[in-house]
């Protein structure tokens, strides 16, 4: 459902850019809102979230999806925990539609899904091992790297049970805005992705606002 | 033909398990009573890290349900089995577990001391248990299989649990392509409508597989699982019971 945010982008207290192939992680604090921008248009921000008090607790995506009967995520979407907690609320969203059930690229996937040769090419699951390993004081590792959220990508389920990576539908400065219910460690991974032309195989970057 | 006994037991509802199944070997599991669903999931044990991922799965081979000539990948790439043969035509991997909350709203809380093993186990509780078996916990419970059950998606995205979709003796068999730490357990899926608990155990028989041929349907489902079978070859580069290089089991049948 498209929505627009009544916040404005100068009273935000944080404002990053993260380029295509980077990582972002910081912490949320319960009732901060949070707003992913797709600067460029058609880049998938690759999504993460812990409590920031137990980063045993994360976002579940097969909790999320059962939980709303739905395997979209759009403006009243409750990001649910593994514990079912609800973590984030997408208060707005101009982009209408994002996916949680395709999962990041990784170098090992990437050769099964585009060429044995590929395994050396930069990939989201790399960006996320660079973050745990540089982060540690979060003290998390390979372990902790779950089945995510892919803002601003478009994953239809078919009738018949077909996977589809349809065309993107986001545009250059369309965005998602979650409300977060606790305190949350936010882990992106800016998609590097070179063989899908759902980003014309041209990755940019996104930004991430956070208001208090 | 080897002298190989075939094992087969029973696995009987609201139950857990899990077992070391060696690549070559074939998992034949059969709904007795019709509505079972089997909660799976699939770990490396030499390498505990490396585990079932369902958006791999699913984005290799562009599918949101599985069924025969599909493969289950893990999160490196690799193949942990074949899904040889297939009844039902689709089974269920995003949905996750049933919880002790979500059970105990829909069917109420019937614990150990009250109702024994007519208890109504949850299947987040049941993996729970067998993780720690292996010094794994919740952070390494990833989205699981729910075998025997079906929940389609319409255009919208929402989901509908298909009920009465396994009859009694619809069956499913997986070949593994390497050595694979097998968590299970007999709960209901976590869609599964309000009424009495579905009790439902599953039959299950251990054998070994017929060999990978050139012309095998999980092999050439599609160019993503030529590829994926390649990564095993990698992987099993070297070993005794693994000849070629395109990932062929030899040797087994001729003990």
């Amino acid at each position: 459902m498209i929505t627009e945010s009544k916040l404005n982008a100068t009273d935000a207290v944080i404002a990053d850019t993260v380029l295509a192939g980077d990582y972002y992680m910081k912490v949320v604090k319960a009732g901060q809102t949070m707003r992913i921008v797709d600067l460029e248009g058609n880049q998938a921000a690759d999504t993460l979230f812990y409590s920031a008090a137990d980063p045993s607790e994360r976002y579940s995506a097969m909790d999320t999806i059962r939980e709303q009967g739905n395997v979209f995520l759009t403006t009243g979407t409750v990001l649910m925990s593994n514990e079912c907690n609800p973590m984030l609320e997408i208060v707005a969203d101009t982009c209408g539609r994002h996916d949680t059930l395709g999962g990041a690229c990784a170098t090992e996937s990437n050769t099964v899904r585009y060429d044995l040769e590929k395994r050396c090419m930069h990939a989201c699951r790399d960006s996320w091992m660079l973050a745990v390993a540089e982060n540690e004081n979060f003290g998390m590792t390979k372990r902790d790297i779950t089945h995510n959220i892919n803002f601003f990508m478009n994953v239809p389920v078919t009738a018949d049970g077909g996977l589809t990576f349809a065309d993107g539908i986001s545009a250059p400065g369309k965005y998602v805005e979650l409300k977060a219910a606790m305190d949350v460690i936010v882990l992106v991974s800016n998609c590097p992705q070179l063989n899908n032309p759902c980003n014309a195989y041209n990755p940019t970057p996104v930004e991430v606002l956070i208001w208090d | 033909m080897s002298e190989q006994a075939n094992y087969t037991t029973t696995i009987p509802a609201a139950s857990h398990w899990s077992l070391r199944v060696r690549r070559g070997m074939e998992l034949r599991i059969k709904d007795i009573e019709g509505g079972a669903n089997l909660g799976m999931l699939f770990y490396n044990p030499e390498d505990l890290l490396e585990r079932y991922n369902a958006p791999d799965t699913l984005k290799c081979q562009h599918t949101f349900k599985l069924t025969k000539g599909n493969c289950l990948y893990s999160d490196m790439g690799r193949i942990f089995c074949s899904i040889t043969e297939d009844s039902l035509g689709w089974h269920d991997t995003v949905c996750g577990n049933s919880t002790k909350s979500s059970i105990a709203k829909r069917f109420g809380d019937k614990n150990y001391q009250q109702a024994g093993n007519q208890w109504h186990q949850n299947g987040y509780t049941a993996f729970l248990v067998e993780l720690a078996k292996y010094g794994l916990g919740k952070k390494d419970m990833a989205a699981n299989l729910n075998l025997f059950s079906k929940v389609s998606v319409d255009d919208l995205g929402n989901l509908s649990y298909v009920a009465d979709h396994s009859q009694a003796g619809d069956e499913i068999v997986l070949r593994f392509e390497m050595d694979t730490l097998v968590l299970l357990h007999t709960c209901p899926h976590p869609l599964h409508p309000a009424g009495k608990y579905p009790a439902k155990p599953v039959a299950i028989t251990l054998q070994q597989a017929e060999a990978v041929a050139d012309d095998d349907i999980c092999l050439t489902h599609c160019a993503e699982n030529g590829r994926g079978f390649k990564n095993n070859a990698l992987y099993l580069a070297g070993d005794a019971g693994f000849t070629s290089a395109t990932g062929h089991h030899g040797g087994c049948h001729d003990h």
